[in-house]
């Protein structure tokens, strides 16, 4: 059996002096040729970036460009095919994230990498290296103390992760890597789960640490405006490859989003028809439910869609947008009433068949498809129990072939057919597939939820085109976001949810970035 | 006999006796248990193991003539049947709780089959701590010998509980437990830890299966254990994966043990196989309890398999 990380005994202990550890200057970093293959495929070919020390670098590219799998890399999650690593203009071999962190490089994760049980107290002294024996608890604390006193933002030590918000928490990731003695950060889209502006305040700190030169960072995004407002050089990839960047500050946003997507069209804008909304179509009055752990997530919710426009529910992630959408899909129990079509809906097959309501949950892979079954099956959810598919008991796959392939060809789906189970398509092609199914019929109800999450501008543009369109053909849509600008450029009204009730409203006309982002950080 | 003297007192002084003495084995494999689930892994075959170290203490007490060295062989082999289940587990798309099931029939198919030539000798047993000797009632001094591996049992409990909350190794557990890539980022290796906890895990059911067999009821027979090994796994969801609420948990479930005999004793004969069932249906009643359609249990490490 190999040796066993966690007892090795060569354990950085970070000792007393921190605040010197951290006039330590920032590094420079060089990755020259940077290659990976995985099978035939070449996610990343001859990529090279240089980090200057002391300095913000962004990382752009759509999704599947190669930026993940560069920076695993870098940490030692990959190992590259060719290509070599200098830091300071020395060589550097990482075999392992270990190894990353020994020479000082830290990565902040999309996804929480803090032990959500355990306080931020133990997570960090337990990132300092494995001592197996008693914690001498008062030390530790007074160690951490005296760090965060050398910090510009705090956290509190002694409260379970699971019970901090998305932004403390976004911070306590940045304070383990600094109390790591991380001295090049790597951000992966780090704003994701923040209001706009906890998502300034983090990267305005951050950066006035690259200035002040303890720090070097590399952030990953595809926000174009965090890159021009924080970022001091820029490097584009596309399909694995290097296509582009420089400083940004000669750079303008036409520029690097023509690098990102290349020769095809640039975003367009859906094409919306103006009209007046008709009668509302899905109401909630008084809507409270609780979420997994017993605790409120909605607290009396009340809205109302109207046929032939957009409402938009933007919030931090965690707010009670996901208890919301789980409610109107019948997957929580709640109190108070959901109406669609003036009747009260439970969310039976009867009654999404009678209202014509349709859904489209975050994560469709997982809520509402099943992975194992084929495409086209995965299309039929909503009508094989109807002709022409279904007769009597029977199910005619012939019909549920024909109809898919139908589909397929009018939605764009990518697939190697309509047999292929549908967890074997892309992120995107599922969101296609799965509107297909659900916008193919009358659609009187939409609902949306992070619809294109994590998906590239073609596929976007796709999904936004349909959303719209059936807005336009007189449906009602309540779209869920997390993400402002696809709120604000699809939806006719802008409400925004915080702590489990909606805070705000607000027309398209009057919204604006300022006061919606304070009504989600909860401070209006 | 006594039962006159006491008349019905008799029976919450059975049941009270009986609870020391049948929660040991409970208290064991649901301690070993604890430590496995806060890891993330979940070992349904302590059952297995429970009767394995049944047999084999039972047999190494016989053949040595020493009841500890029999505890000792016994927590020995489910360390290796723990180490079994770990390193099975650790196989990419592998389910802990099929592996678990298999090990589970493994254990007794395999103590049944080497415990054949144990059922007629009779072993040294472990000895008893007589701390009845002051009274004169025998009732109440039957009723105080208490066996020395209650203690330990009792004492690991707080032990089991300071150590996850206070040092690098039980922090360490808990970590690969509730979210096993936060640990592998910071260079722990879940796949190893998970092997010593269930390692550990194996090594307390074995030693909870000695005492069935060295002490209480103190032979080997293939009707040894009555399901104690899968009472205590669902004892540990009951716990809240905490080590002082096993302890009461394991003292509660002895004593609904102990009902049957102890009303036996004092001539309620009637329904006796039906007290006999209180423990299961108490497992029924508390895991109905327990359970809610609206929240995820409190407590529960994020990396296991039955709770994810």
């Amino acid at each position: 059996m190999s040796s066993i990380h966690a007892f090795s005994l060569d354990d950085r202990r970070v000792d007393a002096g921190h605040g010197a550890a951290l006039a330590v200057r920032a590094p420079s970093l060089d990755a020259i040729g940077m290659t990976k293959r995985f099978g035939d495929f070449t996610a990343l070919d001859h990529v090279s970036l240089t980090l200057h020390p002391g300095t913000v670098h962004a990382l752009l590219g759509e999704n599947g460009a190669g930026k993940s799998t560069l920076v695993k890399c870098i940490m030692g999650f990959y190992h590259a095919d060719a290509g070599e690593l200098r830091l300071d203009g020395k060589p550097l071999r990482i075999a392992n994230p270990r190894d990353a962190q020994h020479a000082g490089i830290g990565m902040v994760y999309q996804h929480f990498t803090l032990v959500p049980s355990m306080t931020i107290l133990e997570n960090l002294t337990m990132g300092l290296g494995f001592r197996p024996g008693r914690i001498d608890w008062r030390a530790e604390r007074a160690k951490l103390e005296a760090f965060l006193t050398t910090m510009p933002f705090r956290v509190p030590i002694d409260s379970p992760v699971s019970g901090l918000s998305a932004g403390e928490k976004q911070k306590a990731e940045i304070l383990k890597q600094l109390y790591l003695k991380a001295r090049l950060i790597i951000l992966d889209e780090p704003t994701s789960v923040l209001t706009p502006q906890e998502a300034d305040e983090m990267l305005g700190l951050i950066r006035s640490m690259a200035i002040g030169g303890q720090l070097t960072v590399l952030i990953i995004t595809h926000k174009f405006r965090e890159v021009l407002a924080f970022a001091d050089e820029v490097t584009v990839l596309r399909r694995g490859r290097h296509v582009g960047g420089g400083r940004v500050a000669d750079l303008s946003v036409a520029d690097m989003a023509r690098m990102m997507v290349g020769e095809q069209a640039s975003r367009e804008h859906a094409g919306r028809e103006e009209r007046e909304p008709g009668p509302v179509m899905l109401a909630l009055r008084e809507v409270t439910a609780l979420d997994d752990a017993g605790a409120p997530a909605l607290r009396g919710v009340d809205l109302e869609v109207r046929r032939g426009e957009i409402v938009g529910v933007a919030g931090v992630s965690g707010n009670g947008q996901t208890a919301l959408v789980e409610v109107l899909g019948a997957q929580r129990r709640h109190e108070g009433t959901v109406l669609v079509g003036g009747d009260a809906f439970g969310g039976t097959r009867e009654e999404i068949r009678r209202h014509n309501f349709a859904l489209l949950p975050e994560e469709p892979l997982r809520n509402a498809c099943v992975g194992r079954m084929s495409v086209g099956e995965n299309m039929a959810f909503r009508h094989f129990d109807r002709p022409p598919i279904g007769s009597g008991v029977w199910v005619k796959r012939g019909a549920l072939r024909r109809r898919a392939r139908e589909l397929v060809e009018r939605y764009n789906v990518r697939t190697t057919g309509v047999d292929a189970p549908i967890m074997t398509l892309s992120g995107g092609n599922v969101q296609r597939a799965v509107l297909a199914r659900e916008l193919s019929g009358e659609v009187d109800v939409l609902v949306c939820a992070n619809p294109v999450f994590g998906l590239d501008f073609s596929a976007v543009a796709d999904i936004h085109g349909q959303i719209v369109a059936a807005r336009n053909r007189g449906a009602a849509v309540l779209l869920v976001s997390e993400d402002l600008d696809e709120l604000l450029e699809l939806a006719d009204r802008i409400l925004v949810m915080s702590a489990g009730r909606i805070v705000y409203e607000a027309a398209r006309a009057t919204a604006d970035r300022q006061s919606i982002g304070l009504h989600m950080a909860g401070h209006a | 006999m006594g039962v006159e003297a006491l008349g019905w007192w008799g029976v919450p002084l059975a049941v009270g006796a009986g609870a020391i003495r049948v929660s040991t084995p409970f208290l064991f494999v649901s301690l070993g248990e604890v430590v496995t689930e806060t890891a993330g892994r979940i070992n349904l075959g302590l059952e297995g193991t429970l009767v394995m170290g049944a047999m084999s203490g039972y047999a190494i007490s016989y053949y040595s003539g020493s009841p500890w060295l029999g505890v000792l062989a016994a927590g020995f082999v489910g360390s290796l049947l723990g180490a079994l289940h770990a390193g099975i587990c650790s196989l990419p798309r592998v389910n802990d709780i099929a592996v678990g099931i298999a090990l589970l029939l493994f254990g007794t198919g395999l103590a049944f089959f080497l415990g054949t030539p144990f059922v007629a000798p009779q072993a040294p047993n472990l000895p008893s701590i007589p701390l009845g000797f002051w009274s004169h009632v025998p009732q109440l001094q039957a009723a105080l010998k208490v066996n020395a591996l209650f203690f330990i049992g009792v004492a690991m409990a707080p032990i089991l509980a300071w150590v996850l909350r206070n040092t690098g190794i039980g922090l360490m557990i808990r970590m690969v437990g509730d979210n096993a890539e936060a640990a592998r980022a910071m260079g722990y290796s879940p796949l190893q830890v998970r092997l010593w906890a269930t390692t550990f895990g194996g090594f307390m059911a074995g030693v909870g299966g000695s005492f069935l067999s060295l002490y209480y009821p103190g032979s080997w027979s293939e009707g040894l254990s009555s399901g104690q090994g899968i009472i205590a796994v669902a004892l540990v969801i009951f716990a809240r994966w905490r080590p002082m609420y096993c302890l009461w948990a394991s003292l509660l479930f002895g004593g609904a043990g102990a009902l049957g005999p102890a009303l036996q004793s004092v001539g309620v004969s009637q329904g006796y196989y039906l007290f006999n069932a209180a423990p299961y249906v108490l497992t029924l009643v508390i895991m109905i309890v327990a359970c809610s359609p609206d929240r995820t249990l409190a407590g529960a490490p994020g990396e296991l398999s039955i709770t994810k």
